[in-house]
């Protein structure tokens, strides 16, 4: 079975996605996944489902400091974790859309 | 340094039946990762985007209601309706999918005024 | 007999002021897409004086995107795609209002 990613990386089929699935792009990516990563994957997820939408850095940051708390709800903690641009990073490999009005 | 533009979004269109309604939703996040001060206000058949339960899997489009609920995460909050629209249309602020912000119609004109740039989808 | 299939929001009253002189006893109206709004009870006064006879209906699947199934006029039937069909056929002409 194939599974198809659009040209910039990104799961076509959101069903698709799995934990494992999510282990393999993370490493194509140069992340070695983690429950700390996992986490954070997990209420973007949620994120998504709730409003349909990849969330950009503004909205990424309020969820997570909703529902893991101010520590981790911070840009600096995300960037620890997904370096370089988080909102996109999270979504590629959370096997969601990228964020519209992603800079 | 100047103070940022400040924009009023108006929305008269009615959802899924053109894609005005998302146009203008992907205008507001976007102005607001610019931290633009942003102001949406749903007029005429644009009141339609807002009435809640909405179902659209036969459709197999997005629920226009969940992304409209998701300005509030964006820092967009300030969301108007008229009153007039409502009690036209035979509807409350128990019919809408998010706290918006009632004003009569004659306060348009001031909304209008108070905003460097408007919009209209 | 004719099915009458309009498109539009209320707003546009003057569609619907030409749709409701085309109508002739036995007609059908059927509201799909935006159209589905004219169903909300407070525009029923639309419908109001036609000749008994004509059947009213909404398209379900515009009905439920839109989420006005439990605030549908209880005038309204509600159509599924196979029934749009089947009505499409049973009746001897389709004319769409746009």
């Amino acid at each position: 079975m194939t599974i198809a990613f659009d040209e910039e990386g990104f799961l076509r089929d959101l069903s698709a996605w799995s934990t494992e699935l999510a282990v393999e792009i993370a490493a194509a990516e140069g992340i070695t996944l983690t429950e700390a990563h996992l986490e954070i994957i997990t209420v973007v997820r949620d994120f998504y489902h709730q409003y349909q939408l990849s969330p950009a850095m503004r909205p990424l940051v309020k969820a997570v400091t909703l529902a893991l708390g101010n520590d981790k709800g911070k840009s600096i903690y995300l960037m620890k974790l997904f370096p370089g641009s988080p909102a996109k990073l999270i979504a590629k490999i959370g096997g969601l859309p990228k964020p519209d009005n992603c800079l | 340094m100047s103070a940022k533009k400040s924009i009023l979004i108006i929305n008269q269109s009615a959802p899924y039946g053109s894609s005005n309604g998302r146009e203008s939703l992907d205008l507001a996040l976007t102005c607001s990762i610019f931290e633009m001060p942003v102001s949406l206000l749903f007029v005429g058949d644009g009141l339609y985007q807002l009435i809640n339960n909405q179902s659209p899997e036969q459709l197999q489009m997005k629920k226009h209601e969940a992304m409209l609920s998701a300005l509030p995460m964006y820092d967009i909050d300030q969301i108007y309706v008229t009153a007039e629209d409502l009690s036209e249309n035979d509807l409350t602020e128990n019919d809408l999918a998010m706290p918006v912000t009632l004003i009569q119609r004659d306060v348009i004109a001031s909304l209008i005024q108070q905003n460097d740039s408007v919009l209209t989808f | 007999m004719t099915l009458h299939v309009i498109n539009k929001t209320p707003s546009n009253l003057p569609l619907y002021h030409r749709m409701l002189n085309g109508l002739s006893a036995g007609d059908g109206i059927l509201l799909i897409e935006d159209a589905v709004y004219a169903g909300l009870s407070a525009h029923q006064a639309l419908f109001e004086g036609l000749p008994i006879d004509i059947k009213l209906g909404a398209l379900e699947a515009d009905i439920q995107a839109r989420g006005l199934t439990h605030r549908l006029s209880p005038t309204f039937t509600l159509v599924n795609d196979k029934a749009f069909v089947q009505l499409s056929c049973e009746h001897d002409k389709v004319v769409s209002w746009y």
